[in-house]
């Protein structure tokens, strides 16, 4: 009996299970066979707080799904065609998330009693045909399927078990027609030296790619062609690695050696791990006793002529207020990247969200205002984390970079740029005194208004910096009240005047309609997603997606008056959007549901359509 | 002859133009002027030396010195310090601190810095006081003192300086006070030449909110009430009739007529256990108070390691070329 091929333009598949069961490493196998096989993709992996949290439970549900295409996508999508289940607590939290009609492949061998229980099921599902009629049911002893595969193998049925995640991956690639030779690469590299391990995972994967060929249960294929993507070298690329090339990149560009200081933080501690192995370039990481050691560490770094940067997620954010402004006070340019995670207080460590925007804006005593700037996608990280750098040098600043833990995590097609064609990072370190017989640390530069930068080892320039508020010029203390005004003034007329260092925005769309969709950082994928799906049913819609939001580019004002209704979506209540009404007196309106994930395409242009009809 | 002949600096040259702002008769002026006139002996160029502080009186300290310096926040000064020698270990750090800056809001960055053995100078001015915020009680303040914060009495215990560097594994430890000028300029002088971190308690006094709180050190009788620890050397203090020798490990005061010499304690400060004994005695209310340098080894900075780790990337991997590393992983190409 033949089997079929039907091509489509996209598919939406999620692994899910135990923490234990490498869900995470299974969806990043398909992802990067995915990559390579040319489609277009975007993941989103999904886990708990908990390292191992018990076994069979809810709360220790790790997921992964990614959504690929022959066309250009910007989301990894809401509701998958294709669950894996590889327990009942995996199926208890993602069914109710398929498409109707999706498959269910599910590890039968995991459906105990126990488990069932644990996962508050009374009866078993895949036996009382209450999935029946949803959806297209596919159960496999996969545990049975992996013994049998890695049979007279020297291991263990603990370690034979645990390949169970390649043969559900073999299955999906014999599904999507996926090549396995990249994933057998892999496994002989990641686990060389240890023989048994890497032939009972190739074999589990053949065994799954084996079980979907010959059995029955899947007479159709799915082809999903190569997107049409620009031409060029592509990498898959996710968010924290995408951010340390960036700084890394811009190290080279400004000709200053990188000095990392900071303390473990989910979902930001990628980028210390990334950047600690890149000694061979003369990075410098420092793993600070805390939060606010690993700014102070940055600080000091700064000061003595390194590209300073450090990363966290809004509790250490906190914890570095008073840092921050001293940053601000003394005009060092530091890089502080903030992986926004669920807050408040520990909040939600592993999920997304958009709520750190107000505290990037505001959250430091006194007039301490910083530049804001943050990525649009897993790969745009890269060149937000490389113009972040680029601006706190130029106008030797503090600049603060807003990921995301979906942006950090998530991962899409990356064309690969040529180093040498980013724009220039032009560093000037002060070589002479600036003055009469005297160096003034706080004499600036008439355009960026950016004080000069003598470091220490510079003969002449000595000089003292500090949190005391500054005498304009000379940088001694100064507590004169008109002094102070004018310094107030300053550091902000400072940061205004990025503004000259920002391109115009793109308006996605005409300049003029019904509704204006107005996103910033993560985001982004889902408002252009929506904006086109509305533009093609003939909606006057446009998106515009801001990269700065300190300071908020010139033109975004004039933009505004072009249409009848403004849409900000955010992961948080409504934060550029009070932004934006105070800033242009317009009555915006907020999409805002903050439930630590990305939000849905589809809900973007339901919203809309509610307005505009 | 090669050599590079040193800069021929002077006290002057280390005076900033900054009018000194602590209160006439303040221990911090002894501290300063010493500094002042120690540091060009060290034969280094002045652009190479960098002071770093935190908050409080002391705090002010790199304002006066004519050398790069960097007045920052509350109790961080040891972290900020770690920045500006790990980014150019070519610099001679130093942190200036107090009892409230060093051992209270910045005592993880205190331990860390030594456990570390991060190459940096700390001065940590212990006066048992808050000085700046007008006079509240200090971790090192004695149980029972009376401040604006504690009218009936503190009834928080001291912490002991020494005893917490050491138990932080610092590479260095020595005491001195505001007073004895030279053996304050002897300190200094070990200090800048060990390699690694090293920690200074200088017993200053505020003779506004804790005046004479070591008097019994530096008044008439501070012979007899202070012993200055030297390398090899027995033990003994008030001009030599007095002594101190161990019990087990308990010392005790001991006279010299009826004792010989050869039985006194000779005092080794490459040995940590008698390191944290001599610390021990601190505030004691029979033995004198130890100042020198109680603690003295050698042992490999973190600054000389991250070189080194450095320098062994890039010999095993050779130089990072950042388009190389951009390219690497899987690559496909879209024509």
């Amino acid at each position: 009996m033949g089997k079929t091929f039907k091509t489509i333009d996209e598919a939406v598949i999620r692994f899910a299970g135990d923490s234990g069961d490498g869900m995470q490493l299974t969806g990043g196998r398909f992802t990067e066979t995915t990559a390579i096989v040319g489609n277009d993709l975007s993941t989103l992996p999904d886990y708990p707080a908990e390292i191992r949290a018990p076994a069979g439970s809810l709360a220790g549900v790790s997921a992964f799904q990614i959504k690929f295409s022959s066309k250009d996508i910007h989301t990894p999508g809401v509701n998958p065609d294709v669950l894996v289940a590889m327990n009942p607590a995996a199926l208890k939290v993602h069914q109710k998330e398929i498409i109707p009609g999706g498959t269910l492949i599910i590890n039968t061998d995991a459906f105990t009693k126990k488990n069932l229980k644990f996962a508050g099921y009374e009866s078993n599902p895949i036996e009382d045909g209450s999935l029946d009629d949803y959806f297209t049911l596919i159960p496999v002893e996969m545990n049975k399927m992996v013994t049998a595969a890695c049979e007279g193998l020297d291991l263990s049925p603990k370690l034979v078990g645990r390949t169970k995640n390649f043969f559900a991956l073999g299955i999906l690639f014999y599904m999507y027609d996926r090549p396995l030779d990249a994933t057998e690469a892999w496994l002989k590299k990641k686990f060389k030296g240890k023989d048994a391990i890497i032939e009972a995972n190739t074999r589990a994967l053949n065994a799954g790619y084996n079980y979907g060929d010959t059995t029955e249960l899947f007479m159709t294929r799915y082809k999903v062609e190569k997107a049409n993507l620009p031409s060029g070298t592509y990498r898959n690329m996710n968010g924290n690695l995408a951010t340390s090339l960036g700084l890394l990149a811009a190290s080279q560009r400004s000709g200053l050696k990188l000095f990392y200081g900071g303390y473990p933080i989910t979902p930001a501690s990628d980028i210390l791990h990334t950047l600690a192995i890149w000694k061979h370039f003369g990075v410098q990481t420092f793993q600070a006793e805390d939060e606010i050691a690993g700014i102070s560490s940055v600080i000091g770094a700064a000061f003595t002529g390194k590209l300073a940067v450090t990363a966290t997620s809004g509790p250490g954010i906190a914890l570095k207020g008073e840092a921050l402004g001293l940053g601000v006070i003394t005009e060092l340019p530091l890089v502080v990247i903030n992986v926004q995670r669920g807050g408040p207080s520990t909040g939600l460590p592993t999920k997304t969200e958009q709520s750190d925007l107000n505290q990037a804006l505001y959250g430091r005593n006194g007039e301490a205002p910083l530049p804001v700037i943050a990525p649009a996608t897993p790969g745009d990280c890269f060149y937000a984390a490389y113009e972040a750098c680029r601006i706190a040098l130029k106008f030797m600043t503090p600049v603060m970079l807003l990921s995301d833990g979906y942006l950090a995590n998530g991962s899409e097609p990356w064309k690969i740029p040529n180093v040498d064609d980013l724009e220039d990072i032009d560093v000037k370190f002060a070589h002479k005194q600036n003055s009469e017989n005297d160096f003034l640390p706080y004499l600036r530069d008439e355009d960026t208004l950016s004080r000069p930068w003598a470091i220490p080892g510079t003969p002449g320039l000595e000089h003292r910096l500090g949190g005391i508020e500054k005498e304009e010029n000379t940088g001694h203390v100064s507590y004169d009240p008109e002094n102070h005004h004018r310094m107030v003034e300053l550091r902000q007329e400072k940061v205004n005047r990025i503004q000259n260092d920002i391109p115009p925005l793109e308006v996605f769309g005409e300049d003029h309609g019904d509704m204006l969709v107005l996103s910033w950082g993560g985001t982004y994928g889902a408002c252009r997603s929506a904006v086109e799906t509305l533009n093609e049913e003939g909606k006057k819609v446009s998106h515009v997606h801001l990269r700065w939001i300190n300071p908020l580019p010139k033109d975004l004002g004039e933009i505004i008056i072009g249409f009848k209704n403004v849409l900000v979506p955010e992961i948080n209540l409504g934060q550029l959007l009070r932004l934006v009404r105070s800033e242009y007196l317009v009555d915006a309106q907020g999409l805002n549901l903050v439930r630590g994930r990305p939000i849905g395409a589809s809900t973007i242009v339901e919203t809309v359509k509610k307005t505009i009809g | 002859m090669t050599d590079v002949q040193a800069p021929l600096l002077t006290k002057k040259d280390f005076e900033s133009d900054q009018a000194v702002r602590w209160c006439p008769g303040c221990g911090d002026y002894a501290i300063l002027a010493q500094a002042q006139k120690k540091m060009p002996t060290f034969g280094r160029k002045r652009e190479e030396f960098v002071f770093v502080s935190g908050i409080g009186c002391s705090s002010r300290f790199p304002y006066y010195m004519n050398t790069y310096g960097f007045h920052s926040i509350h109790g961080r000064a040891p972290a900020v310090a770690t920045g500006v020698k790990i980014a150019n270990p070519d610099l001679s750090v130093w942190v200036v601190t107090g009892d409230g800056d060093g051992l209270s809001i910045g005592g993880n960055h205190f331990m860390h810095v030594l456990r570390r053995n991060m190459d940096v100078n700390i001065l940590m001015f212990n006066n048992r006081i808050y000085g700046l915020t007008k006079g509240q009680y200090s971790p090192t303040s004695e149980q029972g003192k009376k401040t604006k914060a504690s009218p009936y009495g503190s009834i928080d215990y001291p912490l002991n300086p020494p005893s917490l560097a050491l138990g932080a594994q610092a590479t260095f430890v020595a005491r001195t006070i505001d007073r004895w000028q030279k053996h304050m300029a002897e300190m200094l002088e070990r200090s800048y030449n060990h390699d690694g971190g090293s920690f200074i308690e200088i017993y200053q006094n505020c003779n506004i909110f804790n005046d004479g709180a070591f008097e019994e050190y530096t008044g008439a009788e501070k012979f007899s009430n202070v012993i200055e620890l030297k390398h090899g050397e027995p033990m003994v203090f008030a001009q030599g009739t007095k002594g101190i020798k161990l019990d087990g490990f308990k010392p005790k005061v001991v006279d010299m007529e009826k004792n010989s010499i050869d039985d006194i304690l000779i005092h080794d400060e490459t040995d940590l256990d008698l390191a944290h004994i001599i610390a021990n005695w601190t505030s004691h209310p029979t033995l004198p108070e130890p100042i020198g340098v109680i603690y003295c080894i050698d042992k490999t900075t973190y600054n000389q390691e991250i070189v080194n780790q450095i320098e062994l990337a890039i010999k095993t991997k050779g130089p990072g070329n950042v388009q190389d590393l951009l390219n690497s992983g899987d690559t496909w190409v879209v024509d």
